[in-house]
């Protein structure tokens, strides 16, 4: 049976979150007013910047924090109405990774993978068994006997990632999962989440506070600013059209030099999956027989697709303007005019 | 004075000595780990916070604490006389032993409880560890070490203790130094007894920091 709020497909249902912290002298508002719907076998960024509240939104989602206000559904069943017993075993399904690895240091990698089994009572032999087969798919079978001392921070991470999966849940949630990691340990981290994802069907909410992360494994994200959701949708609708302060902030990090050194009327043009296998900007001055002036121009891979986008300095010949314009459209490609202020 | 009558005594005072110290630090550990453990627990960051209940326990332990041993020696003879139907001998100073070491114990367990990174405790919960789990599997296996070494700190500390005792006629190696060494002014015998207290002590140590470094998955 399903609660009031929650719909099939629906993971996490997150309703009218809030969570202050009480402290001796005043109150620090941590969340205020989240609503948020995770689907079943998505991979969910929540970014921000620091002190945006992600870290508490996530631990709300498994009760590690209780909320001072709202719900928070977890696969159709309220966590705040569970009393400690249920919610125990509701966090089974809830696995969590974290930017210190939190392994067990007096244990080795095979001791740590079987812990959440001996937490869910699960006799010795099989979680062993299930132990290897965990250890096997991060890819570190051959290290099951090393301790977390022994190991680089890529290689506890996956330790932590077998020892989340080992109990077969339905959430993995991810708290700055690479943040400490290098840029290359963070791209193999991430390429295993998402294979994790597909392989096992297991929904991932990722909480970071790096663009990229979002970027290389998410469909959908939310924008976390000042204990609020700013905005929320999928990763290349937000990518493409940015709304909110913050959005255009974490899109474009060098976009106030951007701005900077120019003044006036821009236009913004948007590469989709198919367009950026094309020279766009080429054919299109060789359509128009008109130049411009690109004054910032950037391509991502999103979830495997390509897109682009460039913010180009129109001429100010009003008739070579349209001619661009109609020539954009008839390519179908996607354009915003703009105005760059200082 | 290394004659046949000097060597059995001071054999019996090292008996005597090992005897009331090892004892008195085992059942100092039965009371003072239950102690430490609720300590940790019940602190306000604990797992299991209880505010009034941890500021209790803790004035309890820093109040016997405080009292200085010599003075709880004398205020226990009582309740020792009680329990033991005596009050002179080393069974006899188990008892203020125990209860002075208690506390201390407790604050040493709770300091090497403490030392386990917080974070380790929040992944337990988040796979759904009761309290019992997390004490069992989290905070008692990975203090380890650090329980081990503050074990060796708390037993030399008792033999030192044990040999304050000597001044009531607590007996082992404190008794021999004081009756022979002091009111009788045998400086030999008091200069063996304390060498012989340097050399227990050391050998605690050591035992010690070596079992504490070889179960240290730390440090590999």
């Amino acid at each position: 049976m399903l609660e009031r709020g929650s719909r099939m497909g629906e993971i996490i249902r997150i309703n009218g979150l809030g969570k202050t912290f009480a402290t001796k002298e005043n109150e620090v508002v941590a969340l205020q007013g989240v609503d948020l719907s995770v689907e079943e076998g998505e991979v969910f960024g929540i970014i921000g910047l620091s002190g945006a509240g992600k870290s508490t939104l996530v631990r709300c989602m498994n009760y590690l924090e209780k909320p001072t206000d709202g719900t928070v559904v977890f696969d159709g069943k309220e966590l705040g109405a569970m009393n400690e017993k249920e919610l125990r075993k509701a966090r089974q399904s809830i696995s969590m990774i974290f930017q210190g690895f939190n392994l067990l240091l007096q244990r080795n990698a095979l001791q740590n993978v079987c812990f959440p089994l001996e937490i869910a009572g699960i006799p010795k032999k099989e979680s062993l068994a299930r132990a290897e087969e965990m250890l096997e798919l991060v890819g570190i079978a051959d290290k099951k006997h090393a301790y977390p001392s022994q190991l680089s921070g890529g290689q506890k991470q996956r330790i932590a990632i077998a020892r989340a999966l080992a109990t077969n849940p339905k959430v993995l949630l991810c708290d700055e999962a690479t943040s400490a990691l290098d840029p290359t340990t963070t791209r193999s981290i991430l390429a295993l989440l998402q294979e994790i994802n597909r392989k096992l069907g297991v929904t991932i909410v990722i909480i970071t506070h790096e663009m990229g992360v979002i970027e290389a494994v998410c469909q959908r994200v939310a924008i976390l600013d000042h204990s609020r959701v700013a905005e929320c949708g999928k990763v290349e609708d937000i990518f493409v059209n940015p709304q909110s302060e913050i959005a255009k902030q974490l899109i474009y990090p060098q976009g106030r030099r951007e701005a900077s050194f120019h003044k006036g009327e821009c236009l913004r043009i948007v590469f989709d999956g198919n367009s950026s296998f094309e020279p766009v900007v080429s054919n299109m001055v060789l359509a128009c027989g008109t130049a411009v002036n690109i004054l910032f121009a950037d391509t991502k891979n999103i979830d495997g697709q390509a897109y682009g986008q460039m913010l180009l300095q129109l001429p100010d010949d009003e008739s070579a303007k349209r001619k661009i314009y109609a020539y954009l459209t008839s390519q179908n490609i996607p354009f915003k005019e703009e105005s760059v202020n200082v | 004075m290394f004659n046949p009558d000097m060597v059995r005594l001071l054999a019996q005072g090292i008996w005597e000595t090992l005897y009331m110290t090892i004892v008195s630090a085992l059942l100092a550990y039965v009371l003072g780990l239950p102690l430490g453990l609720l300590l940790v627990v019940t602190d306000k960051n604990g797992i299991c916070p209880m505010g009034f209940f941890n500021r209790l326990l803790g004035f309890v332990v820093n109040f016997v604490r405080s009292v200085p041993f010599l003075i709880l020696l004398i205020a226990v003879i009582p309740f020792t006389r009680f329990l033991v139907g005596t009050s002179v001998g080393s069974t006899a100073t188990i008892v203020p032993l125990v209860l002075a070491s208690a506390p201390f114990v407790a604050r040493m367990v709770e300091a090497s409880l403490k030392e386990v990174d917080h974070g380790v405790i929040e992944a337990a919960q988040s796979m759904g560890a009761s309290p019992w789990q997390i004490v069992t599997k989290v905070l008692l296996p990975e203090a380890r070490p650090s329980l081990i070494l503050n074990a060796a700190i708390a037993t030399t500390t008792i033999l030192g203790y044990s040999a304050m005792s000597g001044f009531v006629g607590g007996g082992g190696l404190g008794t021999i130094s004081i009756n022979y060494g002091f009111y009788r002014y045998q400086s030999d015998v008091m200069l063996v007894t304390v060498l012989l207290l340097v050399v227990i002590v050391q050998v605690f140590q050591e035992i010690g920091m070596r079992i504490a470094a070889k179960g240290d998955k730390r440090s590999h």
